[in-house]
């Protein structure tokens, strides 16, 4: 316990300004109030895993890291769609987990909103074309914005959510 | 060459796969078809096994009869056998006679018709699905008191699809049966008719927690084919890379493990660790991740001098913070009070499904590739990790040794590295073949089985994920824990979905 509270005091406050965009930190402050405004406060995120090869959910975490540390924007990952506004979506949509989204989008309180995360999830991205994916979230359900990349990093992540709070 | 291709009749392929599972100690690593209809009238079939002493892959090979679809089964005999055996029945329609499950693996059965087969050369995707109304039976415990749990495919966490169906009386676990296949992408048909390059490319989308093994073994592969000799500095700086990745994905298993029982500060200090560690890969090769680093005869990052300097400076800070999670987490009785003899994976049960890798070395399984096969790794020392309790504190001790003999080799790979070329300067020429790339990745050895036309197109690429075997083994360690110790277990193991599903 000693040299959990010794590390702590050392170790200090780790969390970085997002440094890719100095306009970043005035930008979610920016939308920290505007989120108070149309989602009383918080906004939360279901994500759903439809095939991605895993380095899009391994940033999806990242951004949750003490670095970016995302939840001080107000922007939170919940573990029921009963809890959430936004179905974040990553991957080409497999064939299997085609229903499965669907499920979890109908699962959702409206308003609801999806964004679809990395190539893949554009249209199939390099996974375009083959026998068992839908190429891409739009075929399956309606998509409000998309994060580009292939995995996007932590801060291209959190620059797009904001920009969608911003639309 | 250290492949060793032995062809047998149909007649005595149970027997000579039994053989050299007996005469070399290893249990079936991969199992797979290959369509020759085309060329030879007949299927191919190839079983490989990892010799270690004579340092050699013996892929015992039969063809199927002219016209024929089925073979004999050997999962009765060799149960590391049974899920390729299913996989092949399902991706080529080749009956295994005599295997005793014959359920579909990936291609689910509420969405996919029968008769389609999509590794077949002449397959044609059906233009209807979801029209099956075919429910996948699982596995049934009954008796008094006796029932289900389904958990999945969408989880909790922000973690991948699967669906995981316990049976349970009380609190133990009785059964657990995983039915995987949800991300399957058909990845195996996405290289066919595809040229290397694009190869290397797709190779990295396998599972995206370890694309630098996937692009590795897959180079590895096309360089034995083509007989490219990559420069002994790639070689250097390829194995410097995979140890990045080892350590990155162990640092996050660690923390994972800390989180599943509820011990968030040490957690988060790994989380802070690992992304420490994936800026430094982009410092070092502009991708977080290694994308785009391994290229067909070499590699497209240098290690300049400045870069070298970071590297170390990064090592040095790593090695202190890692000592202080060690500290954190091996001081708290409680939380080594939860791993103590959770999930054990018995060496025996091990062997027999076939586990490789970090589980497998956390039961007392002494293999691991950067010293059975050494390659590179024969100029530097390496100590492998073992344990012998097979247990979630055992896997943990492993990824814990593995991580600071990553750093061990990492100096010892940046001492090697001299000014030259990082890339083969011969001209690349094509010559058709097939060849066995192989890497051991972080979970595990990763195999791919690459077979090149003449003009260098892709006819057939097969991927062996550790991760294909060890779902069985997990699903085997749970029984008799609880249900809430299953995430723990789960994390320890730290198996891939996506390389699983492909």
């Amino acid at each position: 316990m000693i040299g959990i509270l010794k590390n702590r005091i050392i170790k200090g406050v780790v969390t970085r300004p997002v440094k890719a965009d100095p306009e970043i930190e005035k930008l979610g402050a920016e939308l920290k109030g505007l989120m108070h405004k149309k989602f009383g406060r918080s906004f939360h995120i279901r994500e759903v895993d439809t095939g991605s090869c895993n380095a899009c959910e391994s940033e999806i975490i990242a951004a949750t890291n003490p670095i970016y540390d995302i939840q001080r924007f107000g922007i939170s990952f919940v573990a029921s769609p009963r809890h959430a506004d936004c179905l974040l979506v990553t991957g080409p949509v497999s064939k299997n987990m085609r229903l499965a989204l669907k499920k979890t989008y109908e699962a959702m309180p409206g308003p609801k909103f999806v964004i679809s995360c990395g190539d893949c999830g554009l249209d199939g991205g390099i996974f375009k074309d083959s026998y068992y994916v839908e190429n891409g979230v739009k075929n399956v359900l309606p998509v409000n914005a998309h994060i580009p990349g292939c995995p996007p990093n932590p801060v291209a992540i959190i620059k797009a959510i904001l920009a969608f709070l911003k639309k | 060459m250290d492949e060793a291709y032995i062809y047998v009749k149909p007649g005595n392929f149970k027997k000579a796969c039994l053989y050299f599972h007996k005469k070399l100690n290893s249990p079936v690593v991969a199992m797979f078809a290959c369509d020759e209809r085309r060329k030879n009238k007949c299927f191919r079939i190839y079983c490989v096994f990892m010799g270690v002493k004579c340092k050699k892959w013996v892929f015992v090979t039969m063809d199927t009869a002219e016209g024929a679809s089925e073979f004999e089964s050997i999962a009765r005999d060799i149960h590391s056998a049974g899920l390729s055996e299913r996989e092949i029945k399902e991706m080529f329609g080749i009956l295994p006679k005599g295997n005793p499950d014959l359920r579909s693996l990936r291609l689910h059965d509420e969405v996919w018709p029968e008769g389609f087969y999509p590794l077949r050369k002449d397959f044609n995707a059906p233009e209807s699905l979801g029209v099956e109304k075919k429910e996948y039976v699982f596995n049934k415990v009954e008796g008094e008191g006796v029932f289900e749990v389904p958990v999945g495919p969408v989880h909790a966490g922000v973690i991948p699809p699967g669906h995981f169906r316990f049976s349970v009386a009380g609190e133990p676990i009785i059964n657990l049966e995983a039915r995987l296949g949800w991300t399957h992408k058909g990845v195996e048909k996405l290289f066919e008719g595809k040229d290397v390059n694009f190869g290397v490319k797709l190779s990295e989308c396998v599972a995206g927690d370890s694309a630098f093994s996937n692009s590795n073994a897959f180079c590895h592969a096309v360089e034995k084919i083509c007989k490219i000799d990559a420069p002994e500095k790639a070689m250097f700086l390829r194995a410097m890379f995979l140890e990045l990745e080892r350590m990155y994905n162990h640092l996050s298993g660690i923390g994972g493990i800390a989180t599943d029982v509820g011990f968030s500060f040490p957690a988060m200090y790994a989380s802070v660790m690992k992304e420490t560690l994936l800026c430094l890969n982009e410092k070092l090769t502009g991708s977080r991740y290694l994308k785009g680093v391994n290229i067909i005869g070499g590699v497209s990052a240098d290690l300049t001098l400045w870069k070298k300097k970071a590297l170390l400076k990064a090592l040095e800070a790593m090695e202190k913070d890692f000592r202080e999670l060690k500290g954190m987490l091996y001081s708290s009785v409680s939380f080594m009070d939860r791993l103590d003899g959770t999930g054990v994976l018995k060496k025996k049960t091990a062997e027999d499904l076939g586990v490789l890798g970090l589980a497998a070395r956390s039961s007392g399984i002494e293999k691991d590739l950067r010293k059975d096969f050494p390659g590179i790794y024969s100029k530097i020392k390496f100590n492998a990790a073992k344990e012998y309790s097979g247990d979630v504190m055992a896997r943990l001790n492993v990824r814990v040794n593995e991580f600071e003999e990553s750093v061990n080799l990492i100096k010892q790979f940046v001492d090697k590295i001299v000014p030259g070329s990082v890339i083969s300067q011969d001209k690349i020429e094509f010559t058709g073949g097939i060849g066995l790339g192989y890497i051991e990745a972080w979970r595990g050895p990763l195999l791919y089985w690459v077979k090149l036309n003449s003009s260098g197109v892709i006819e057939r690429c097969k991927i062996a994920d550790p991760s294909f075997h060890n779902w069985e083994g997990l699903c085997y360690s749970v029984l008799g824990n609880i249900i809430p110790d299953f995430p723990v277990c789960n994390k320890s193991f730290d198996l891939s979905y996506s390389g699983n599903d492909l």
